[in-house]
């Protein structure tokens, strides 16, 4: 075991892990911050990806003592204190890009760095269907919902283009 | 699913990193980006009683060129600075082929060549470029020519106690790349890398036997074509399918991926020649 400091959402949290503790692990067990799901445990489904300094990775294949240095952003860091979703949590809602939710919030951080890097880079090109598509291929959902999905990604990029 | 438990060595150099790995008793495995290993640990296919974190180490990382007009890639590289640097097209281009962007913020052109997966991407790149792979262990560093490190399927010729510290490659004038993979991100059914490199041409391709193969045949014939390469096509794709040792498994038979290879072959020359000679 061995005493780690997270930044979390903003928040530096203080807390002792086991060193084969994966980052979801801690999120989920030690945080409490159980928006981060667990499906496939090993890299495939992407459902427990978040941001580790704006870059989405798949905290099942991280450990906590590994992310001490970054600034870690999950699914319920992206709503502002008031309670008004992220613009791509709004489009998820807007466009019904989601069924059960178990699969929601891996693509909704997934969609957050494709959309903010596509409004950083908007001279890289159209994000269209093909390249969202693409952008979110590994990222899987089982109730196979995946037009509002694209819907909402779509939506998004026009909300922050707003 | 939860990897057995291990201790999580996090070294700041080269030095302390090997000096963990000769340890007979620490039982241990380098970490890179995690991307191939992490499940492994998952399923419990490796076990080791310590992994030695090569994300602590500073010197790893960055990407120069070199005096003999290498471009020189730190270990620790991740595969998104790959695709973003644009140091090198091939690289570049090859390595958007990896997996997913959550795959591709952690892994690393070290962990990929170090796993030696002859599907993936960056083997054959480095075969096809003349990679040197830069080598730390416990009696110092050595080099090991790219083509002389992958023995078999997963399999190198890294010592247990060596570190890969850096791949350097030669940028070649002319490149052409193709893959397969049946669906997005999977490792590749069969990839075709052509390249012109200082003293000639490269043919290699990726998931047809153990480890990345060179089409001598095809190479050949492009060497011996001097500039004009008019009317090569049929002649370099026949070299490849009638040379190419290849096997049957569930994703498919030895009979397709002849096939394939072919063909991929074939879409890496269009490529190429379809590419501006900036793209080098």
């Amino acid at each position: 075991m061995r005493d780690v400091e997270l930044a979390v959402n903003g928040r530096v949290r203080a807390l002792r892990v086991d060193d084969r503790h994966t980052l979801a692990d801690a999120l989920r067990e030690q945080l409490g911050l159980t928006g981060t799901h667990l499906g496939c445990e090993h890299g495939v489904c992407g459902a427990c990806t978040v941001l580790v300094d704006g870059e989405p990775v798949r905290s099942c294949l991280m450990f906590a003592a590994q992310a001490v240095d970054a600034e870690i952003t999950t699914i319920e860091g992206l709503a502002q204190p008031d309670g008004t979703l992220h613009p791509v949590q709004q489009a998820f809602s807007d466009c019904h890009g989601l069924q059960c939710g178990f699969c929601t919030p891996g693509f909704v951080l997934t969609a957050v760095h494709l959309v903010e890097t596509h409004v950083v880079d908007a001279a890289a090109g159209p994000l269209d269907r093909d390249a969202i598509r693409h952008e979110l291929s590994g990222n899987i959902c089982r109730c196979t919902g995946y037009q509002g999905i694209v819907d909402a990604v779509e939506r998004a990029v026009e909300i922050r283009l707003r | 699913m939860k990897p057995a438990p291990f201790e999580l060595v996090r070294p700041a150099t080269v030095d302390d990193a090997v000096a963990v790995l000769a340890d007979p008793a620490a039982d241990a495995k380098p970490l890179a980006g995690g991307q191939s290993l992490v499940p492994l640990l998952a399923m419990r296919l490796a076990t080791p009683a310590t992994l030695v974190d090569l994300n602590t180490i500073g010197s790893l990382t960055g990407i120069d060129d070199t005096a003999d007009e290498r471009v020189r890639f730190g270990a620790m590289t991740r595969q998104s600075t790959l695709v973003r640097s644009r140091r090198h097209g091939l690289v570049a281009h090859a390595s958007a082929w990896i997996g997913h962007t959550a795959i591709r913020s952690r892994g690393t052109i070290g962990g990929s060549v170090a796993h030696a997966d002859p599907s993936a991407e960056l083997p054959s790149v480095a075969v096809a470029c003349d990679g040197v792979i830069g080598v730390a262990g416990p009696d110092g560093s050595r080099t090991i020519a790219a083509v002389d490190l992958f023995e078999s399927m997963l399999e190198t010729t890294l010592r247990s106690d060596e570190i890969i510290t850096e791949v350097t490659l030669r940028r070649p004038q002319r490149w052409g790349f193709a893959e397969f993979a049946r669906r997005d991100g999977d490792f590749a059914l069969v990839l075709a890398v052509i390249a012109e490199v200082a003293d000639g041409w490269r043919v290699v391709l990726g998931g047809v036997g153990p480890t990345p193969w060179r089409c001598r045949d095809a190479e050949r014939l492009l060497d011996d074509s001097a500039t004009d390469m008019s009317g090569l096509d049929e002649a370099i794709l026949d070299a490849v399918a009638d040379t190419v040792e290849t096997f049957d498994d569930v994703h498919a038979s030895a009979e397709y991926r002849r096939a394939m290879a072919a063909e991929f072959t074939a879409r890496a020359l269009a490529d190429m020649a379809d590419r501006e000679p900036g793209d080098a």
